[in-house]
């Protein structure tokens, strides 16, 4: 947190969680990124990022039980895919914090979290339909909005839709 | 308890016990059978399939085909303007549409970081109330006609047209309004409106009552209901659940209560919660009832609304919004109670362009319905009928 600004209540509640999990996890996760739109920091070792949510979920003083949101995300630049998490402990300390993932953009892959939070089963799947990251270890991995034989994944910033599908014009 | 006669096979029998609960025995080994429920199918509310791998009576396993009414909102949102994307969130929950169009509009305010005129604020908590009691008539209509009962639905209906009659008169259209725009309101309300929406709340408060007696007093939608797909608080949780289908599992949680927005920290109103004493917590009868009891809380504030409310003096509906909505880089994940769950919006913005890089609509329906395999499981194909109405699903924003 920079020095000298004064952020709310929550996101000082979000700093306050973010230290017990830089205290375990030390360079594995990034810097705390205060703002106050939607406070984050990056999982840097994506190996870890299964450990890191069961951690969240589980430490006493934590409790991340409610996972709000998973978005995936195309970063294009950095020549990268990834993932936003919104996680929450609801109804116990009600503090907030985003978690990013990163993975390569061809045939990158993230470790599953569905066996944390079972909300994250449809929307790993989502993102993977929309962006096309593997999610290792997922129990049911499958597009889940676009047909099975859909080309190419929606969603990436330089996607080009297929002509026809099943003799159908596509473009139009 | 009910005997099945599977004609000299052996028997299969189903007993109801004293705390609702459904024991299933039998005594013959019956061949596994695959049964695709829809997508054209009236009780999955729209276009899901349920492939349902059935032994007998009893569901093994069901699983949810979505997609089939997929528009690519969020490949959308990356083409259009920001103000341009409020159309494209009322055809996410099209029952609702007021409430999405809130959702995004607090997303964008967020990241403008703008303050809004206070008329503005209760003009949309008015209006995104009416249209939750709107949404609720057609869950809990459609509900009824799912279990057998037809009239419930034609009272909801009709109650329904009234409300819809009265956002057609603010906004000029039925259902996919436009009105709440980012930073304002289209158009300020009719002269007449706040008269017209008491005189709703006088005319419709015993109907709620009404409604209650001819559903939730029903013997026959009791025993259809009650103990059937219960879902424990903490899997509840886990499996992201929010909105009726949460608080009907126990957990005391309302966004305008728990995270508020806009005005609701200044209105006083109750989050029911089933209490076990009329349901069990945490079935399909429970998650009804809070949607029942939910809409006398939306008259609730709506009074106090249109007590609140400055007034029309002076009032300009857009002085607010910005000329050119342009927000600074950043990301920004804001949510609202829509009358199904959570709707959030996380987006993310460039600083340079005046369209989202990224825009994604984290809808309600679709992650209730995630929890579909594991609610179904060991189920009677009846009773999935039952959990489907329950969970009170839009496909519009399951698919997106």
């Amino acid at each position: 947190m920079e020095e000298g600004k004064v952020f709310s209540q929550s996101v000082q509640q979000s700093a306050a969680a973010y230290a017990i999990i830089h205290e375990k996890f030390g360079t594995a996760v990034s810097a705390f990124d205060a703002n106050e739109t939607m406070p984050f920091f990056e999982v840097l070792d994506t190996g870890l990022w299964p450990e890191i949510a069961l951690f969240m979920r589980d430490h006493a003083k934590l409790k991340f039980n409610y996972m709000a949101c998973m978005t995936g995300m195309d970063y294009l630049a950095e020549e990268k895919l990834g993932i936003v998490c919104n996680l929450e402990s609801l109804s116990l300390f009600n503090h907030k914090l985003a978690v990013k993932v990163k993975c390569a953009r061809d045939g990158g892959s993230i470790p599953s979290v569905a066996c944390v939070w079972h909300t994250a089963n449809w929307h790993e799947r989502e993102a993977y339909d929309m962006f096309g990251m593997l999610f290792a270890g997922h129990p049911d991995f499958r597009r889940i909005l676009c047909p099975d034989d859909w080309e190419g994944f929606p969603l990436r910033k330089d996607y080009k839709v297929q002509e026809s599908y099943h003799g159908i014009k596509v473009p139009y | 308890m009910q005997e099945l006669d599977t004609a000299g096979l052996g028997s299969i029998r189903v007993t109801r016990k004293n705390d609702h609960t459904v024991v299933i025995e039998k005594d013959l080994a019956t061949e596994q059978m695959v049964l695709a429920m829809g997508p054209q199918h009236p009780s999955t509310h729209g276009v899901l399939k349920l492939e349902c791998l059935t032994d007998g009576e009893v569901i093994t396993q069901a699983e949810p085909f979505l997609g089939y009414l997929h528009r690519c909102f969020e490949k959308c949102c990356e083409n259009v303007d920001y103000p341009a994307i409020v159309p494209y969130t009322d055809r996410l929950d099209y029952l609702s549409g007021m409430n999405s169009e809130f959702a995004y509009a607090l997303a964008v305010e967020k990241l403008l970081d703008i303050e809004i005129p206070r008329r503005v604020e209760f003009i949309r908590v008015i209006v995104a109330e009416l249209n939750r009691i709107a949404s609720h008539l057609v869950a809990i209509g459609t509900y009824g006609i799912d279990l057998g009962a037809f009239t419930p639905f034609l009272f909801c209906f009709r109650d329904r047209e009234i409300i819809l009659g009265l956002l057609e008169w603010a906004s000029g259209a039925r259902m996919l309004y436009n009105y709440i725009w980012i930073g304002g309101l289209a158009y300020d309300v009719p002269s007449d409106f706040l008269k017209r929406v008491s005189e709703f709340i006088t005319y419709f408060r015993p109907k709620t009552v009404e409604l209650c007696n001819l559903l939730t007093k029903n013997e026959i939608f009791v025993k259809r209901t009650i103990g059937i797909g219960i879902m424990p608080a903490d899997v509840a949780i886990n499996y992201g659940w929010s909105g009726p289908m949460l608080r009907g599992s126990g957990v005391k949680w309302d966004l305008r209560r728990n995270d508020p927005y806009s005005v609701y920290p200044e209105l006083d109103f109750n989050v029911p919660v089933p209490d076990g004493k009329l349901s069990v917590v945490g079935d399909c009868l429970s998650r009804h009832l809070v949607r029942a009891l939910e809409m006398e809380e939306s008259l609730k504030i709506i009074e106090q609304c249109i007590d609140k409310m400055p007034s029309a003096e002076g009032f300009n509906p857009r002085s607010a919004i910005p000329k050119r909505i342009r927000p600074k880089a950043g990301e920004v994940y804001a949510r609202a109670e829509n009358p199904r769950g959570e709707l959030g919006f996380y987006i993310q913005s460039d600083g340079k362009s005046t369209k989202p890089l990224r825009c994604k609509g984290r809808s309600s329906c679709f992650v209730n319905l995630s929890a579909m395999k594991d609610l179904s499981k060991g189920q009677l194909i009846p009773d999935l009928v039952a959990i489907i109405g329950s969970i009170d699903i839009v496909l519009g924003e399951v698919d997106r």
